[in-house]
């Protein structure tokens, strides 16, 4: 699904973000990418979704050539990944509705159809009732499942969350890996960069750790197999999962009975 | 239509920037459409001039009727004269009644005997007709002659200067116009450049991103058309009366509707190529 082959990246200024990193991530996987500020996560992130290019190596993801793709494809590569960005991005101007039907009128999705979706996505992460609000006006919490949404709507093959409980309370926290977690039983192939411990000793997942640009750990190089099971019953050990989400087969879903009318 | 939502978005949550934008383009439409009516009315007022008989020659009192039909054999002769038209003294006082009915006091004092007789003539071409007013200043018959050849040709020249001035004007408006358009539109995309960066991040493609900025430029230059047009046509609607007195006997007011609704057509047309020369020159500028 995801692989990055001898990777490296050298910024103008001569330092180096990345050296030499390889790595597999496989379909419905959930891997922690941890390390301390600057290790590089955020560059992975950013390499991955082509917002910047590589010094050397190779990228591929889902069969594209990350690398060598097209400008004119660089949106389609995006839709393809959702990502849940550490600042966010979300654009403050706009209600929540408005923030997370974006991709789906970026897509050309027909409004009706969006409507219904977007809906649908925020009563699953919880902020239906937010809906017409500004972001200024939502938690950090609240956001942070806005941001989820907005990455999720397009159903997307894989999310990548850049600490997505970066400014959270730990029972915030929890609520944010669990929704994540949820999303990835369903297929989602998910990288998560965080500092927090206590998430990852919480979820038995494949941990990649990066220090000062170079690969420094990759637990799932051994027990990748037992990782991508994600659907056995013992794929983590959060508890309280009451609330289902099934965001995979609703889109084409939708697109099929747009193509009925 | 999502497009033209998020264009009216972009339109109120700035509204001092559309209000200037609007604001130039207005003026610049305004001037266009005084300057039509400006010249719409100096070619009707040509026209009318040029309908009008060029030379006019007053008979003295005690001329004969053959006399003046010879006069106007060798006036024809000359096949530089497109018509003659005689007006006795009878028809001169019909005349002179009929443009001042509405007062006695002037009816009342004046006879037949007191108008001259006159032979109103025409020219096939301006040139020739300094040489029919030489011919009848001489003529010994004739008591006055009224030349209109500096009437015609001043008008014709003050209307061509009129027009240089005017077209260079339009053409120089409009460039201001453009550019101003094109500061107010990057301004604006600068202001967004993190909204269009994170729209970028989730998939949108380059033209999902210009449209908007291209719908704001042709909305702004149709409304300044518009607002421009209404300004003008209101103004001329109300001077309309007081002009029509003024330039009484020329056939120009009202302004036919036709004229006024074609004028509005063709300025909303160039408004949208302005509008989208301008977004489409800031969005080539500030949107890489």
């Amino acid at each position: 699904m995801i692989r990055l082959d001898k990777v490296s990246k050298q910024f103008r200024t001569g330092v180096f973000a990345l050296s030499d990193v390889s790595f597999e991530v496989e379909k419905g996987e959930f891997v922690f990418l941890v390390g301390p500020t600057g290790s590089g996560k955020t560059t992975i992130f950013r390499l991955l979704t082509r917002e910047a290019l590589p010094t050397t190596g190779e990228i591929i993801v889902d069969n594209w050539d990350v690398v060598k793709l097209p400008n004119n494809k660089i949106s389609h590569l995006r839709k393809k990944i959702g990502v849940v960005f550490q600042d966010l991005k979300l654009l403050m101007d706009r209600t929540i509705f408005e923030n997370i039907i974006l991709p789906l009128e970026v897509s050309g999705i027909d409004a009706i159809v969006a409507k219904k979706i977007a809906e649908e996505i925020m009563e699953k992460v919880g902020i239906l009732s937010h809906k017409d609000k500004f972001p200024i006006q939502l938690s950090g919490g609240e956001l942070q499942r806005v941001a989820i949404a907005r990455a999720l709507i397009l159903e997307p093959d894989i999310l990548l969350a850049d600490e997505p409980t970066g400014n959270l309370d730990s029972t915030t926290a929890m609520e944010i890996v669990k929704l994540l977690s949820e999303i990835n039983k369903k297929g989602t192939t998910i990288i998560m960069a965080t500092h927090n411990e206590g998430i990852i000793e919480a979820l038995s997942k494949r941990v990649i750790s990066l220090d000062k640009g170079r690969l420094a750990k990759d637990t799932g190089a051994r027990k990748k197999k037992e990782t991508v099971s994600h659907l056995g019953p013992k794929s983590d050990n959060i508890e309280g999962e009451d609330k289902k989400l099934e965001t995979k087969p609703r889109l084409e879903e939708k697109k099929e009975e747009d193509e009925d009318f | 239509m999502k497009t033209f939502k998020t264009t009216w978005r972009n339109i109120r949550r700035s509204p001092y920037q559309a209000v200037a934008a609007v604001f130039v383009m207005t003026l610049t439409f305004l001037f266009i459409s005084f300057f039509t009516f400006l010249l719409f009315g100096s070619s009707k007022a040509i026209s009318y001039f040029e309908s009008r008989p060029q030379v006019t020659a007053f008979f003295k009192n005690e001329v004969k009727q053959a006399e003046i039909d010879s006069l106007k054999n060798d006036l024809m002769a000359t096949n530089k004269v497109a018509s003659l038209k005689f007006v006795s003294k009878q028809d001169a006082l019909k005349i002179y009644r009929e443009q001042n009915k509405d007062d006695p006091l002037l009816l009342e004092l004046v006879t037949a005997d007191i108008l001259p007789a006159s032979l109103e003539i025409s020219t096939i071409k301006i040139e020739n007709l300094s040489e029919i007013n030489n011919m009848l200043c001489k003529n010994n018959l004739v008591s006055e002659v009224i030349f209109q050849k500096d009437v015609v040709s001043v008008l014709t020249s003050w209307t061509n200067a009129l027009r240089s001035i005017g077209l260079g004007l339009i053409i120089v408006l409009s460039l201001v116009s453009i550019f101003i358009m094109v500061i107010i539109i990057g301004v604006k995309i600068s202001q967004k450049k993190g909204d269009i960066e994170i729209m970028r991040l989730i998939g949108a493609g380059g033209w999902y991103i210009r449209w908007p900025f291209l719908f704001e430029g042709i909305f702004y230059g149709a409304v300044g058309a518009i607002l421009g047009w209404l300004i003008s046509a209101g103004a001329l609607w109300y001077s309309t009366p007081f002009l029509a007195s003024f330039l009484k006997g020329m056939p120009i007011f009202p302004i036919p509707l036709v004229f006024l609704f074609g004028l509005l057509g063709i300025e909303i047309m160039v408004a949208i190529i302005l509008g989208t020369a301008s977004s489409f020159l800031a969005v080539l500028r500030y949107l890489k």
